[in-house]
């Protein structure tokens, strides 16, 4: 019988760590990826990755604590077993990557610093500098070239993933892709195919996401059937430098390191931020949240954001807000800033060309992280939690498993950590541990897979697969509407940013949902290709992207307008109250609706239409509670 | 195809050089885009996908360029900018007028120092091939709990934490006058990533096979210490203390194999 292999698609953390997990236990593995993995988008994260440690742990935190902070975190939507499991195991991811040569900022003694961040009261954040996302990625991806040197990783860069392969009795047994040097279309036997392709940002026109984030390897597994999970929960992050090709991310470890947010006291005050007294500042969020402060979670200072620019506060009347690093304001040098946030430091100053620690910084929120995903399940470990039961059971093969066969989603790509809103700092974490703790599974998965596997699968299953997406390259290829497929994304981009983003209000999404339909149409029927290259086709790629796209907005919005309820960063106005600017923003949302909104939302791909269906939350280990952050009565 | 209006300053002239394919001729094809505030090359590349067509009106293909993070972390955009070896994403075109004036034009080339596939896409697989030859990975035992990593000091990280942050972009093979499309020189990234290795405590366990790789062909005495390579690094890598630390590790190790030998 022939050696079963592995297909991983996506080179980010979730993709590597699986990969070489996989190549640990001697099983091969056929990575690919749309850009080298060394590129891939979890380069961009900054701020850290969140475990329980020695120094937490003596003032009382715990791995549990650290899992009840990110349900809640999560307004309760996570199912509670999988998100427990991480928590429990994040120590070891630590120790793992610090192993691996990860430079961690150290303290004086040499033990690895800690930082705050959003959403806890206990330092438990471990990073690298103000780029703990680029040193984790290059850990990993050095350990993938060590097994690719040793023939059991081979890579598969500048490829796109076009679709899974389902045998006849739906199992997936291989993917179909494009080399995107030479646009060769080649399908490839897989016993289980690894979906980590990250998120889809590029959905919004402008995000925090690289350009290569569209989601549509996701996509192209939802139209084969796989279901989505929670698609309408996207996160803006409140920090970002406004921009026309995207908005940079600022890291909450700005906020965590002792950065504050604030506006003048008069509105359009036009005088230079540093010539405002301290007195004449309102620094918002830590009036309205004196305990957690500036380290609220993301939604919540999303929200306080856009409300105090509603209201006219807005640095220049606009939509900003001062993010103040100084020493003025922080009362911490700047040599000590300067190391612990250089990434960051440079990214504004080289593309604002202001030095942030002179002068606060102008921000506003952007789209930066998709809750939602590929649907998975979870077997739970049924043992009680006192004798290590309660998170999931190690090795079985439903884990991370979408409800495809043999098709497994990690990372961003998957929907299973975060909830209603992802804490900061665990995203590095949900997409390493998904990566190393679904290894053995799929390997639980391969031995069960007696017959039935991929090298059994009849060719013509994979040459029906092949000639579906040669057709649909060459009818891309020939399109010769007036339709530019770059323009169809812009229009699309600001609809979906405009509507379904910050503050939902349903006759606002049905807009967008209208104007989605609108363009499936015009793109099905007037696009047009301006390059006709059979060689190195970006703009071919972009535009079949844009597709995905397309349909991956209509199951975000369509699941937006169902849900009637406000939770995490779903923040749903009733269609009446949408312009009573009268009203504070928290009294003019739905509330949280546990009674009828307590459950995922499920999508399916069903006569080219994304359809609604439900299921319920494991809340198992704690009882859902209002999320409040001991927030004050609002000052009228 | 209604092009947007420019706003109160004149467009500006971009001279692209372009090729259709590997063994194909280049050519180079001038591009007329509107002025916007806080432009970078990137969102110029993005406009001219958007409206494909060359400042004489003629209707052309989009640029082919590689791309991902844009904020100058993933080293995807590299590329000749006014003949210099930097990323698209964080070269501003407000500072390029300041520079040039406002009427300058602006050229845009693919790097050369690497075989072209497509317009400004370059084929960088040698950086990682020569990763791969110097053993760039710290060699662990395997994915299970072992506990914590060796215990570093803060100096220590500096040093390792500089040399870590290279994205793989070729910015300084590209300014080295020794490196060549033909020639089998490593350049100041692998010199830099051996240092990197080399210090860490697991990592130079493999020092000496590393080492190896530095005293043959295409090794550190082919470097001609010209330092190009420190002034064009977007990361302020200090390339040049690394390619000194290779040197002096070097004649120890010549040394070494010498009198064991």
């Amino acid at each position: 019988m022939a050696q079963k292999r592995v297909i991983v698609v996506g080179g980010g953390l979730a993709g590597l760590s699986a990969a070489m997990k996989l190549a640990e236990d001697g099983i091969p593995v056929d990575l690919f990826s749309l850009v080298p993995v060394k590129r891939s988008h979890s380069v961009c994260a900054q701020g850290g990755i969140n475990a329980c440690n020695e120094v937490a742990r003596q003032q009382g935190y715990s791995e549990w604590e650290h899992f009840e902070e990110t349900v809640l975190g999560g307004d309760f939507l996570a199912n509670q077993p999988p998100v427990y499991e991480m928590a429990k195991m994040a120590p070891d991811v630590i120790n793992l990557l610090d192993r691996m040569g990860v430079p961690f900022n150290r303290t004086a003694e040499g033990f690895r610093d800690l930082r705050l961040f959003g959403g806890s009261l206990y330092k438990r954040t471990h990073f690298a500098g103000a780029t703990t996302g680029q040193q984790l990625l290059y850990a990993l991806d050095e350990q993938c070239r060590r097994w690719e040197a040793a023939g059991l990783i081979t890579k598969y860069e500048f490829w796109d993933f076009l679709s899974p392969v389902l045998s006849d009795n739906g199992v997936c047994s291989g993917i179909v892709a494009q080399d995107l040097r030479t646009m060769q279309i080649r399908a490839f036997r897989g016993d289980a195919v690894i979906i980590a392709s990250g998120g889809n940002g590029l959905i919004f026109g402008q995000s925090t996401m690289s350009v290569i984030c569209s989601g549509s390897a996701a996509a192209r597994c939802y139209t084969a059937g796989a279901r989505l999970g929670n698609p309408e929960f996207m996160q803006v992050h409140p920090t970002a430098i406004p921009g026309e090709d995207k908005c940079r991310l600022m890291s909450e470890s700005a906020r965590g390191e002792g950065g504050r947010i604030w506006v003048p006291k008069k509105k359009g005050d036009a005088r230079h931020a540093n010539d405002i007294p301290e007195g004449e500042r309102d620094y918002f969020l830590e009036r309205i949240y004196p305990k957690y402060k500036n380290i609220v979670p993301r939604d919540i200072a999303t929200r306080e954001i856009f409300y105090i620019c509603e209201q006219g506060y807005g640095v220049g009347n606009g939509q900003m807000v001062y993010l103040d690093l100084t020493e003025k304001a922080t009362g911490i040098k700047y040599e000590v800033l300067k190391k612990k946030l250089g990434g960051i430091l440079e990214i504004y100053e080289k593309f604002v060309g202001v030095d942030p620690l002179h002068e606060p910084m102008k921000i506003y929120p952007a789209v930066h992280y998709a809750m939602g995903g590929l649907w998975v399940d979870f077997a739970k470990d049924g043992r009680p939690v006192e004798q290590g039961g309660g998170g999931m059971e190690k090795g079985n093969p439903r884990n991370q498993m979408t409800n495809i066969p043999g098709l497994y989603a990690a990372g961003e790509a998957d929907f299973q950590y975060h909830g209603a809103n992802r804490l900061g700092a665990n995203s590095l974490l949900s997409c390493i541990f998904t990566g190393l703790f679904m290894g053995p599974s799929v390997k639980k998965y391969l031995s069960d897979v007696q017959k039935g596997s991929a090298a059994d699968v009849n060719a013509f299953v994979y040459e029906t697969r092949l000639k579906d997406q040669q057709k649909k390259y060459e009818t891309l290829l020939k399109a010769s509407g007036d339709q530019n497929p770059y323009l169809i994304h812009r229009e699309l981009g600001k609809s979906m940013s405009d509507n379904c983003t910050i503050i939902r209000v349903n006759k606002r999404m049905k807009v967008t949902l209208a104007l989605i339909d609108e363009l499936k149409n015009r793109y099905q029927t007037r696009l047009g290709m301006p390059d006709g290259s059979t060689w190195t086709n970006q703009t071919l790629t972009f535009a079949r992207a844009t597709g995905d796209m397309l349909l991956l907005s209509e199951a975000i919005t369509k699941a937006a307008i169902a849900r009637d309820e406000s939770r995490g960063a779903h923040f749903k106005v009733p269609d009446d109250k949408a312009d009573r600017h009268d009203i504070p923003l928290d009294e003019r949302a739905f509330q949280r609706d546990d009674a009828n909104w307590l459950k995922t939302t499920l999508v399916t791909y069903k006569d080219q239409r994304a359809e609604l269906s439900y299921e319920p939350v494991d809340t198992s280990l704690v009882k859902p509670r209002p999320r409040t952050y001991g927030k004050t009565a609002a000052v009228k | 195809m209604t092009v947007p209006q420019t706003q109160n300053q004149p467009p500006i002239v971009f001279n692209i050089k372009r090729q259709d394919k590997p063994d194909s001729m280049p050519y180079w094809q001038t591009f007329s885009v509107p002025y916007r505030p806080n432009m970078n090359v990137t969102s110029v590349l993005q406009y001219i996908s958007a409206y494909p067509q060359t400042a004489e009106g003629e209707k052309t293909a989009p640029i082919n360029y590689d791309v991902a993070c844009l904020e100058e972390v993933c080293g995807s955009c590299t590329m000749l900018i006014n003949g210099v070896a930097r990323q698209a994403c964080s070269a501003l075109i407000d500072q390029m007028r300041g520079e040039k004036g406002a009427e300058a034009t602006i050229t845009i080339e693919p790097m050369s120092k690497f075989p072209v596939v497509r317009d400004l896409i370059v084929d960088r697989t040698r950086m990682f091939e020569n990763l791969k030859r110097i053993k760039g990975w710290i060699p662990v035992d395997g994915y299970y709990n072992l506990g914590a990593g060796p215990k570093i000091e803060p100096r220590k990280q500096d040093s390792l934490y500089a040399l870590s942050r290279c994205m793989t972009c070729g910015c300084c093979l590209e300014a080295c006058p020794q490196f060549t499309l033909e020639n089998a020189f490593v350049g100041a990234q692998i010199f830099s990533q051996v240092r990197y290795f080399n210090m860490h405590p697991t990592g130079k366990v493999d020092a000496d096979e590393r080492m190896e790789v530095m005293m043959g062909d295409g090794g550190i005495t082919d470097c001609g210490n010209a330092q190009n390579c420190v002034k064009v690094c977007p990361k302020e890598i200090p390339l040049t203390e690394s390619i000194g630390w290779i040197g002096r590790k070097a004649t120890v190790y010549a040394v070494k194999e010498f009198l064991v030998k």
